[in-house]
């Protein structure tokens, strides 16, 4: 992280290529690295949980089987009838920037949810799968909706870019929100622990007031932790309303 | 079918983000890492994260979903079945229960009627040995006036015979002549007769 007393909060976003050359020549950097062992958390959670497959769940069965039914809820209470249809891609989604915003608040470890182009891509993702659905289900009907019901068509010429704006819009703020929160977040703690680092510079005064940036890391962590789950469910919840209006006819 | 919408609707998302991936523009030159898109790296994780997401995503709903969803249709199937057998086994007891009530009742009916053949059996009796004895007490009242009739009678008889005799004996000795028997049973008679009258 910071060395000495300069700060350089951005360095832990940096990517280093992984089993060198190799790695170099296919662009695998720690990220991926931390994809999959995200994912590999997430599975291996849910096949030990659902080990026992126990009529009377224990505890980690019980866990896995909450996971699932909160987001199949959320996914069918969203969506509709056609929810149970996207419920795995939801919950994949779901789980999948949880378990990296979650790993990426360990120490010395890197979080794949704060670099644009991993979210991006997430938040294409979404909007590709959404317009693919809504041309499937609505056909040509699905364009209609960038005319506002009901609205005077002498305002058609400045409400259909408008809305044709905000669609489009969707992925880049989708995309933006999840980056941002995880980057401030990693940010703020980095700022705080170099401040540590700077106060024990100055004796047993400064080990005093380290206290203070200490104990705002602790709560920082808890804020987190709280931001972790709620930027992934965000995404989930916006990604199955965009899925609603696509099913919708 | 909308599994499959799904599935191409994903497809299609790959081949976009890797397109988007191929032609990143590399131009950026600022302080965030994030933003270095002429670093091979921040392309390179959008690739290997389509990989890994569309693993991720295959696993999930082949086999870890279906795993799970298994085990809760399972416990809402073996918990229906338990208030299902649950609620037979109440249906029998009930049915159980009204039948020990229709026998009850059914045993109470049959011994309020034996009670009854019984009291009708012997009120019956009852009025026959009744019947039988008023009957024999009229035929011996029959009898015993029978006699006092046939006694009665015979007493009247005797009477007759007495008072012929007498008036025989009466008229012969207040005029010293035998009467004629003819002439004193007819007056006795007639005497007689107007008496009973």
């Amino acid at each position: 992280m910071a060395g000495g007393s300069s700060i350089n909060v951005l360095e832990q976003f940096e990517l280093h290529p992984v089993l060198g050359s190799l790695g170099e020549a296919l662009r695998l950097s720690q990220s991926p690295i931390y994809m999959v062992v995200a994912v590999c958390l997430v599975l291996a959670f849910l096949y030990l949980g659902m080990k026992p497959a126990a009529v009377v769940p224990g505890r980690l069965q019980a866990a896995a089987e909450v996971c699932y039914e909160f987001i199949h809820t959320m996914a069918v209470d969203t969506i509709g009838a056609e929810g149970a249809a996207f419920f795995p891609f939801v919950f994949t989604l779901f789980f999948f920037i949880l378990a990296g915003n979650y790993i990426g608040l360990l120490p010395f470890s890197f979080t794949f949810t704060s670099h644009i182009a991993v979210t991006f891509a997430l938040a294409l993702m979404v909007f590709v799968l959404s317009v693919v659905v809504s041309l499937k289900s609505q056909g040509l009907r699905f364009f209609a909706h960038f005319m506002p019901d009901g609205a005077s068509p002498f305002l058609a010429p400045l409400l259909i870019p408008i809305e044709i704006l905000s669609f489009l819009s969707r992925p880049v703020s989708l995309s933006i929100r999840l980056f941002a929160n995880m980057v401030a977040g990693h940010v703020m703690f980095d700022i705080f622990a170099s401040f540590v680092v700077m106060l024990a510079g100055f004796g047993v005064v400064g080990d005093v007031f380290a206290i203070g940036p200490i104990a705002i890391n602790v709560a920082l962590m808890a804020l987190e932790l709280l931001v972790g789950v709620l930027q992934a469910y965000v995404f989930a919840i916006l990604t199955c309303i965009y899925l609603r209006e696509a099913v919708a006819h | 079918m909308m599994t499959k919408t799904v599935r191409a609707g994903l497809l299609m998302s790959a081949c976009g983000v890797s397109l988007l991936a191929a032609t990143a523009p590399g131009a950026y030159a600022t302080g965030m890492p994030q933003l270095d898109f002429a670093n091979p790296l921040v392309t390179g994780q959008v690739m290997w994260g389509a990989v890994i997401f569309l693993v991720f995503y295959l696993v999930l709903s082949r086999a870890m979903l279906p795993r799970v969803s298994r085990v809760l249709e399972d416990r809402a199937h073996r918990i229906s079945g338990d208030l299902e057998v649950a609620r037979a086994a109440k249906h029998d007891a009930d049915r159980a229960v009204a039948e020990l009530q229709q026998a009850r009742k059914d045993a109470m009916a049959e011994a309020q009627a034996n009670l009854q053949a019984a009291l009708d059996e012997e009120r019956q009796a009852a009025e026959k040995q009744m019947h039988d004895i008023n009957a024999r007490l009229d035929m011996e009242i029959a009898d015993a006036e029978a006699r006092v009739a046939a006694e009665k009678a015979r007493a009247l008889g005797a009477l007759r015979e007495i008072a012929h005799d007498t008036t025989q004996a009466l008229v012969q000795r207040l005029t010293g002549l035998a009467p004629d028997a003819q002439l004193v049973a007819q007056k006795v008679e007639g005497a007689s007769a107007r008496r009973a009258v």
